[in-house]
């Protein structure tokens, strides 16, 4: 059987999910020699374009990105979106909110020709091209990654959990943050992360974006009981998700003139 | 006048972030050398308004996932400075545990995955993994012991989870300390061979000159968790007067904007560290040093490697003793609160593997960030990688323009450029 060939491409991110990607130390010699990896420009000097598989990082921010990954969708059979960016828009997705004449002016002067250029919106890759599969996470997971490759050389479909944050935070017995009045989305959160946030002291902030069925309402309901505001709850939600979908349920559900 | 010919590289690999390096050439003469920075402008510094500012580590740590807990310390730093925060001994120990976990990290990534390869005239780490077994799992198992160290202290090395302002959210406990310490114990025997291995190499020689700049830490230790910012021309700035030395500014071929020092380009990171503060290491550190004939009068870029391994031993050594220190006293220690709780304006200066990082917040009276401002170590290196390759390009003219591509990249891959964070 030929290796499948794998290619990682990475738009507007911090390149951290392909970290994640090196991080696998023990497996890495494994991993190198069940696929042959043939366009990583973070590690790896060779440039081919007759991949099967593409791993895709980041959201969509430039101008020149649109048709750049509409090219990496016309040659890969496969395309995957890792981490939060290319799958929610992510942290890019913040600004929004703002034009990007503010954004030019505070950051470049009011520069937005040539390599300051920016889209006015930061988007995930699927509001341009078909995604096969997504790998969640902000980072993603490293062995969740290693899952997918694992189905993907089967021929099966990576596993994403359907349920919420909390469920691994009872699993692994941490202490609900949000009874401790600390604003935490892990009830509407989509799982697979093993919830690292609430066990390391941090709130959940549905970095891998909402599970099958988020009920915001409620979400608002016991923020409001443990003393902390709905908008609060939409602040957070803003972190990761501000790209339509989410956004736009939240707003629904919770509509900003109930906001307290 | 000779011929012309355009050197164009696209997308330098083995680097993170994305650049380019464009020289055009007429014979001998060098009519451009850019090294063109194209990465996406995500606008960090606009994302940090209006956001609690208990979120900043968090948000801020997402400039880049190699340096992550570099921003992350950087930010709670500026974040306690501006709320009148002063963390104690233990939470600073912990800090910079974690900290002596993300430059052996880094450092290590960078010389044994993106550098090793052109040691052994290889496109990648990929065909080592058969041609020289032994060197890629070394280097895997120090990158493994540099991520342990990272998950213990704060949940993950890429995207630290634990900072707060006066505070950790997770305290290690004995046993998770007592493992480390073995797998710290084990890895020493790695690193001397890694450092006999570089021991071997040599590099192109490139000398230039030019003002190199640390943040010294006060008390004696070598320069990681900040302090103020010395300059090989013989300045000493305090932290919240960096915009007196590190004066940014666009350039059009840049989404990174380039800083200008005292009189003109300036490094920072490794070399500038080991130039400034080479008494400061440990012995081990020392020795390492002597086995790579590292000077700390060097002016070769290519020598940020050799630093850069003297670091990775520093760093080693560091992590040892504050565990050791931890374990000698495990108890968490209680959070320090704000004695400014209506804010104002702080800085956080810090050494991260490529240099010196500032972030600098005005947090207001609803403890909301008001405003936000990052400098990044790469920033302030890119005017002088671009220097260097001009200081460079005399000797390599007479060359096939592959050859040239080549060794520009070789020569900007020793800086280690970290472009996501420089442009952020």
């Amino acid at each position: 059987m030929t290796r499948p060939r794998v290619a990682f491409f990475s738009f507007g991110s911090c390149e951290g999910c392909q970290l994640q990607v090196l991080s696998v130390e023990d497996v890495l010699p494994d991993l190198l020699a069940a696929v042959e990896i043939v366009n990583f420009r973070e590690a790896v000097d060779d440039r081919r374009d007759d991949y099967d598989i593409a791993f895709v990082e980041g959201s969509l921010v430039k101008p020149e990105d649109v048709a750049e990954l509409q090219k990496i969708r016309a040659h890969a059979q496969i395309l995957v979106a890792i981490g939060a960016c290319a799958c929610l828009g992510g942290v890019n997705a913040i600004r929004n909110r703002r034009p990007v004449t503010e954004l030019a002016r505070d950051v470049y002067e009011g520069r937005q020709d040539g390599v300051f250029a920016a889209l006015p919106d930061a988007s995930p890759l699927s509001s341009v091209v078909q995604v096969n599969y997504e790998i969640r996470g902000c980072p993603i997971d490293r062995f969740e990654f290693l899952e997918a490759v694992r189905s993907l050389l089967a021929g099966t479909v990576p596993y994403t959990p359907p349920y919420a944050v909390c469920v691994e935070c009872t699993l692994r017995g941490t202490p609900c943050l949000l009874e401790r009045g600390v604003p935490c989305l892990g009830s509407v959160a989509r799982a697979g992360c093993n919830a690292p946030c609430p066990a390391y002291g941090a709130p959940c902030e549905a970095c891998r974006g909402c599970h099958d069925t988020p009920n915001f309402e409620a979400l608002g309901e016991a923020f409001f009981r443990h003393g902390l505001t709905r908008s609060q709850a939409g602040e957070k939600l803003q972190l990761f998700n501000n790209y339509r979908e989410v956004r736009d349920a939240w707003e629904k559900a919770v509509p900003s003139s109930s906001a307290t | 006048m000779g011929e012309s010919r355009a050197v164009v590289v696209r997308h330098v690999t083995r680097i993170e972030g994305h650049g380019n390096i464009v020289v055009d050439l007429e014979g001998t003469e060098i009519k451009r050398c850019d090294l063109e920075i194209v990465e996406s402008p995500r606008f960090f510094e606009v994302l940090l308004k209006d956001r609690p500012y208990d979120e900043a580590p968090r948000i801020s740590c997402r400039i880049c996932g190699i340096c992550s807990v570099g921003h992350a310390t950087a930010s709670v730093a500026a974040v306690e400075a501006a709320l009148g925060i002063v963390p104690g001994p233990k939470l600073r120990r912990l800090r910079r545990l974690n900290m002596a976990g993300e430059w052996l990290q880094s450092h290590i990534l960078h010389v044994c995955f993106l550098v090793a390869p052109d040691a052994f005239g290889a496109a990648s780490i990929v065909p080592l993994v058969g041609s020289h077994p032994d060197v890629v799992k070394r280097a895997l198992r120090l990158k493994r012991l540099a991520n342990d160290i990272c998950c213990t202290v704060s949940g993950r090395h890429v995207m630290p989870i634990s900072y707060h302002a006066g505070w950790m959210g997770y305290w290690p406990g004995p046993v998770e300390l007592r493992a480390l310490e073995e797998q710290l114990v084990g890895a020493a025997e790695d690193l001397d061979a890694l450092v006999g291995l570089f021991a071997g190499f040599t590099w192109p020689a490139v000398e230039r000159r030019t003002e190199l700049l640390a943040a010294l830490e006060e008390g004696g230790a070598y320069p990681m968790m900040g302090g103020p910012l010395h300059s090989s021309l013989g300045g000493v700035t305090a932290p919240e007067a960096y915009r007196d030395v590190l004066h940014e500014y666009l350039v059009d071929h840049s989404a990174s904007k380039h800083v200008r020092g005292t009189e003109g380009t300036v490094r920072v990171g490794a070399l500038a560290r080991y130039a400034l503060a080479h008494e400061r290491l440990h012995p081990r550190a020392k020795e390492a040093a002597a086995r790579l004939k590292l000077r700390p009068d060097s002016a070769n870029p290519f020598d940020y490697v050799a630093a850069q391994l003297v670091e990775s031993v520093q760093a080693h050594q560091e992590a040892l003793d504050q565990v050791a220190a931890l374990l000698a006293d495990p108890a968490p220690e209680e959070p320090v609160r704000p004695s400014r709780p209506h804010g104002g304006r702080g800085v956080g200066m810090v050494e991260v593997p490529r240099g010196t990082l500032v972030h600098d917040y005005v947090i207001g009276a609803d403890g909301r960030i008001a405003s936000a401002n990052c400098i990044i170590p790469t920033s302030q290196n890119l005017a002088s990688i671009e220097g260097d390759m001009r200081a460079f390009l005399p000797s390599l003219v007479s060359k096939p323009s592959a050859e040239v591509a080549h060794a520009l990249e070789m020569l900007v891959r020793a800086y280690d450029p970290c472009v996501s964070c420089s442009v952020h």
